[in-house]
């Protein structure tokens, strides 16, 4: 019997055809941005709102996944922007595959802004590379604000959590200190943004930080001698 | 919930493998998997089971290495397992320790026969 060592990542091929999509996206300067978050914490609110308010100097593409049909296509292609809805019939995660065979349908696109909103998940959406550039968690108030010691991937590989639902706080108990604190402990260097997207409260602060991150973006794809100075642009935000 | 996907991506790998020696079959494969890897190992070993049944992977084995999560402190370089997301380092107190293991979900090896 010989052992042979192969060492290598289980979804070593998603990890390849992530790669390839993050090349192109770094390449157009593309922000691309992985909605991760439970079934209705507010996933498609969040982008309806942000579709609705997106500076009109900014080009978006939406991609939504759901395991069955296109409703939330339809809610988001009333703001102007390509939608494609992908429906995984089952499968509880969208995957790099699923989002090459997407952007098919796009080939001359290079938008400032893609939005990937994964199948409402925690857990396998954690697992797959979508070639983006962070994944973003959503976590409303009616869900408790332990969920990110629960479900630890999720947070642990976010840039940013939001917290949704805010004008709910008064009517549910949950301590939002204790989940920015539970987030933190999971994932020291997570940012926190709180909204309400029934209410319109705190999107002037998320739409900033896209703004920021689009910046970010949009300067690497110009090569390495874009410094990027984070510090002053937030500063001037 | 995605245990069969990964197992047919394991399935795939350790037949790819195989390939590159001619004659040769695949006994056993080894996987890494991270506590924080969001895989559960009965599931997986299940799925495994169940895809691998009446292939030509019908008796293959499943050794599988379950990786605690662990940090490292760079200030004493003490390395320790996480519990209940403790992150300080129990040796110095240092609050800044980074992860070193734990989601791992990686093929380690596999074993041949002639």
């Amino acid at each position: 019997m010989e052992r042979v060592a192969i060492e290598k990542k289980v979804l070593s091929e998603n990890d390849r055809l992530a790669a390839a999509l993050r090349e192109r996206f770094t390449d157009h300067g593309t922000l691309v941005l992985n909605l991760i978050s439970s079934p209705g914490s507010g996933k498609t609110s969040l982008l309806e709102r942000t579709l609705a308010a997106l500076p009109g100097d900014l080009t978006a593409g939406v991609l939504t996944g759901d395991i069955q049909t296109d409703n939330d296509a339809r809610r988001l292609a009333r703001y102007g922007f390509p939608v494609q809805q992908i429906t995984t019939a089952g499968a509880c995660h969208l995957d790099a595959r699923m989002i090459h065979r997407a952007l098919a349908a796009w080939p001359e696109a290079r938008f400032d802004i893609l939005f990937i909103e994964n199948v409402g998940n925690l857990v396998c959406p954690t697992s797959y590379d979508l070639g983006e550039e962070c994944k973003v968690v959503i976590l409303s108030v009616t869900e408790g604000e332990d969920k990110p010691l629960k479900y630890p991937g999720a947070f642990f590989k976010s840039r940013l959590m939001i917290l949704n639902k805010t004008d709910l706080l008064p009517y549910v108990p949950f301590d939002i200190e204790e989940a920015r604190a539970n987030a933190k402990r999971i994932n020291p260097e997570i940012e926190i943004i709180e909204t309400s997207c029934a209410r319109g409260l705190g999107l002037e602060t998320w739409l900033a930080w896209l703004r920021i991150r689009r910046e970010a973006a949009r300067r690497r794809s110009d090569g390495p001698n874009g410094d990027f100075d984070l510090h002053g642009l937030l500063a001037s935000t | 919930m995605h245990e069969m996907g990964i197992a047919s991506s394991v399935l795939d790998a350790v037949r790819i493998e195989s390939a590159r020696f001619p004659g040769a079959r695949a006994k056993r494969v080894g996987l890494r998997i991270g506590e924080w890897a969001g895989v559960d190992i009965e599931s997986l070993r299940f799925c495994l089971e169940a895809l691998a049944a009446r292939t030509d992977l019908s008796d293959l084995g499943i050794e599988i290495d379950y990786c605690e999560r662990k940090n490292r402190c760079p200030a004493c370089e003490f390395e320790f397992a996480v519990r209940d997301y403790e992150i300080a380092c129990p040796h110095c107190g240092s609050g800044d320790t980074s992860a070193v293991s734990g989601t791992e979900l990686d093929i380690a090896y596999v074993e041949l026969e002639d």
